[in-house]
């Protein structure tokens, strides 16, 4: 009931889906933080989407493990969220699951697994809009930089 | 006095479905109403764009169904513009289609499925070495010491210790629905665990054919990995060697665990033979072409249709008839033209949203209006179950030997009729039978497969109609695709080179439809009628006929709340999206 692959992956995986606009933003942020990096470096680029337990494979993996996602942490629209490994709800209790198996815990499975990235972080905006369409809000899309100037700042640590 | 109750939403699925089930008073059900609460809307994104990419947005309809959305994408495409794809290309696409079912069907069961039937923290009162016993005496599967049990159940106690249950935490532990022994749920409780190890290894044929993972790529008129032996970027000697070896690891493992857990588990639940029927009405759109992907008759899944349980008269459904194959809206949110009460052929589709329902959050829908998000599709205005128990009668019916042995092992094994195939455990054990076929069928297409690129037929794409200069002014298609969960099919029309209308009728659509412009119910709700619950408040039991369909939201309708978040999300103070 383990595997004995070393963790060694260093990703940053992008989530959402992009047909529902904002909620897709961390798949978006994972595109503009591809074009500022250039080609030169030493970690993989993903995105996740919606795909659930299938990410188990991936997180388990990973040293260090960076998610990009909307987050609704009650704030205005377009807030930057940064959590880190210790402030990430794992899993978030009754009322969150009963929905389906949610990237919270897949997290929350690893970490049972012993498999949890020794390095976790996650970097988020609080959506405005998650509506059907493909567009992400223009609150949100101001918000992007942002996400990609701290996320360059943490892969900028793990390069050492 | 009746009493309605509420499930919303059903657990561990993916996206929202609310069940609501009106009770007599011996608690048995006497009505029962599915709706889907959120709203779709993907063929309002689709409109207006190039075809040939309308794969890579259909596929993100749902986080789960990603490959099944693609398939019946690009081959809508090539129905509309008769593109026939290379041999060596259709075997690579079976390939990737049985690995689908099986690495699919082997987590629901485990990780969707098993929680209705196995109680978890009973395991923790196992005695390991019976365990073991019962491990050895039902399969060769090596993990079987008692040391070995033991070490999980320490695991367990300490998860459980911990109080971080994760995703064991959301059941009905100790509900005196759960028949099996502690043992038996010990055994169970530890293939759980295996089972998100194996998945490794099953996804390997997808990283590969797909060139990356997740996401792998599609192309319309074959796949995008050349068959190359001598290079590195092209499917090679040593990747095929890769997939061999993951197609040994999948077939042990349906083999060794899956099958014998099944066969271990359901004597204990045999009432459920009884339970949940529903329809008697099947609906495949068949799968596992032969050379040719639109010859229908050489599909290992025939495209059927079966009425009122009667399998020597089997029909061919032809999914471009605009009489038969209809969806209605008379009790979904939506509007048509041509008013409440018309059907409409998906390529004359409309997605007009109408919410109608109450303002949230409330305590029951108005289920004698119009109460869901999902279309009702009809076959001859008829309604019809798809999924697993569909696709292992029609190939029964159609004399399949492999599936009529499995059939035949699973009734003498467990002492039941021919005619308990129609219920939760019959489509429960249907699942691992096409599991257990089209794991084998995934070492005849490699073989197959291996013979092709030997005879040097390496192609695996045809760009003859790539270029829009060589389509028709105007040109409709069909997409067919069994998805692990169902009959999911993409209908498209094409004109000057952009899509002008796509329409999806995705499996749980089928499976979990309100009612008609007739009354008549959807699979779901006519499974539960009849079904006596122990205890309302756990309602364990409509969750073991509802997971036994393995619905999925996320593509029956969309991912998006339309009249905003519900309370008990906003109290939980963070919450990052995904259902």
């Amino acid at each position: 009931m383990s595997h004995d692959l070393l963790p060694v992956r260093k990703v940053v995986l992008g989530l959402g889906n992009t047909l529902n606009r904002d909620e897709g933003l961390g798949v978006q942020a994972l595109k503009m933080l591809d074009a500022q990096l250039g080609k030169k470096r030493e970690f993989e680029l993903l995105d996740g989407g919606v795909l659930g337990l299938n990410l188990l494979m991936i997180v388990e993996e990973c040293r260090h493990l960076l998610i990009l996602d909307a987050v609704n942490a009650g704030k205005p629209a377009g807030t930057v969220i940064e959590l880190t490994k210790e402030q990430i709800p794992l899993y978030a209790g009754v009322k969150l699951s009963q929905h389906q198996i949610t990237f919270q815990e897949v997290l929350g499975l690893a970490n049972i697994r012993g498999y949890l990235p020794e390095h976790l972080h996650l970097i988020g905006i609080q959506p405005k809009d998650i509506s059907v369409g493909i567009e992400i809000s223009a609150t949100v899309e101001r918000a992007l930089p942002e996400v990609v100037k701290r996320s360059i700042s943490i892969l900028n640590h793990w390069e050492n | 006095m009746t009493e309605r109750i509420v499930i919303d939403p059903i657990t561990r699925i993916e996206g929202h479905l609310r069940i609501e089930a009106t009770l007599d008073q011996s608690n048995t059900i006497t009505e029962a109403f599915s709706s889907g609460t959120m709203v779709r809307g993907i063929e309002k994104i689709l409109r207006g764009r190039d075809p040939r990419e309308a794969w890579a947005f259909a596929q993100r309809a749902c986080g789960v169904c990603t490959t099944v959305h693609s398939f019946a994408s690009i081959r809508s495409v090539e129905d509309a513009l008769g593109i026939k794809i290379p041999k060596a290309a259709n075997l690579i696409r079976n390939l990737m289609i049985a690995q689908q079912y099986v690495h699919d069907h082997v987590m629901h069961f485990y990780h969707l499925h098993a929680l209705d039937w196995v109680d978890v923290v009973s395991c923790l009162k196992a005695d390991p070495a019976v365990t073991s016993t019962i491990q050895q005496k039902i399969s060769a599967w090596p993990n079987s010491s008692p040391g070995y049990f033991a070490d999980v159940q320490r695991k367990v106690q300490s998860i459980v210790d911990s109080g971080q249950l994760s995703i064991f935490a959301n059941a009905y532990w100790g509900h005196p629905a759960y028949k099996l022994p502690p043992e038996v749920n010990l055994l169970a409780v530890t293939h759980y665990l295996e089972a998100l190890d194996w998945q490794r290894d099953a996804t390997k044929i997808h990283t590969i054919f797909g060139g990356k993972n997740p996401h792998p790529n599609f192309v319309v008129g074959g796949v995008p990995m050349p068959i190359d032996l001598n290079s590195d970027t092209a499917l090679n000697a040593e990747r095929l060697s890769i997939i061999s070896d993951s197609i040994n690891k999948m077939i042990t493992f349906v083999d060794q665990v899956y099958i014998p857990d099944l066969l271990a588990i359901a004597p204990y639940y045999l009432e459920y033979g009884g339970i949940g029927e529903g329809l008697g009405n099947f609906l495949t759109w068949g799968e596992f072409p032969g050379e040719d992907n639109s010859d229908i008759s050489k599909f290992l899944v025939p495209r059927a249709v079966i009425l009122n349980r009667d399998l020597a008269n089997i029909q061919v459904p032809n999914p471009n008839d605009f009489a038969k194959m209809q969806e209605y809206i008379t009790r979904s949110w939506y509007n048509y033209k041509g008013g409440d009460q018309i059907g409409l052929h998906p390529w004359q589709g409309e997605t007009e949203f109408n919410y109608t329902g109450p303002k949230p959050p409330y305590e029951l829908l108005e289920v004698e209006k119009k109460y869901s998000w999902l279309k009702a599709p009809r076959w001859a205005e008829t309604p019809m179950e798809v999924g697993p128990l569909a696709r292992v009668l029609a190939m029964y019916a159609s004399g399949h030997e492999q599936t009529k042995e499995l059939v035949n092992l699973v009734l003498s094994t467990l002492k039941i009729p021919i005619t308990a195939v129609f219920s939760t455990l019959g489509r429960t054990a249907a699942r691992a039978i096409e599991t257990k076929v089209f794991a084998d069928m995934l070492r005849t297409y490699y073989n197959d497969l291996v013979t092709e690129i030997k005879a040097g037929n390496t192609q695996t794409y045809n760009g003859e109609k790539w270029e829009p200069s060589t389509w028709p002014r105007r040109a409709q298609g069909f997409g067919y695709m069994e998805a692990p969960r169902g009959a999911l099919g993409h209908w498209i029309v094409i004109a000057n080179g952009k899509i002008e209308n796509y329409q999806m009728v995705v499996p749980t659509t089928w499976n979990g439809s309100p009612r008609d412009h007739n009354g008549k119910p959807g699979a779901y709700e006519a499974s539960l009628v009849g079904t006596k619950m122990a205890d309302p408040n756990s309602p364990l039991e409509i969750l073991r006929t509802i997971h036994s369909f393995d619905p999925c939201m996320a593509c029956a309708i969309h991912m998006v709340d339309a009249e905003g978040k519900d309370a008990g999300e906003v109290a939980t103070g963070l919450d990052i999206y995904h259902r």
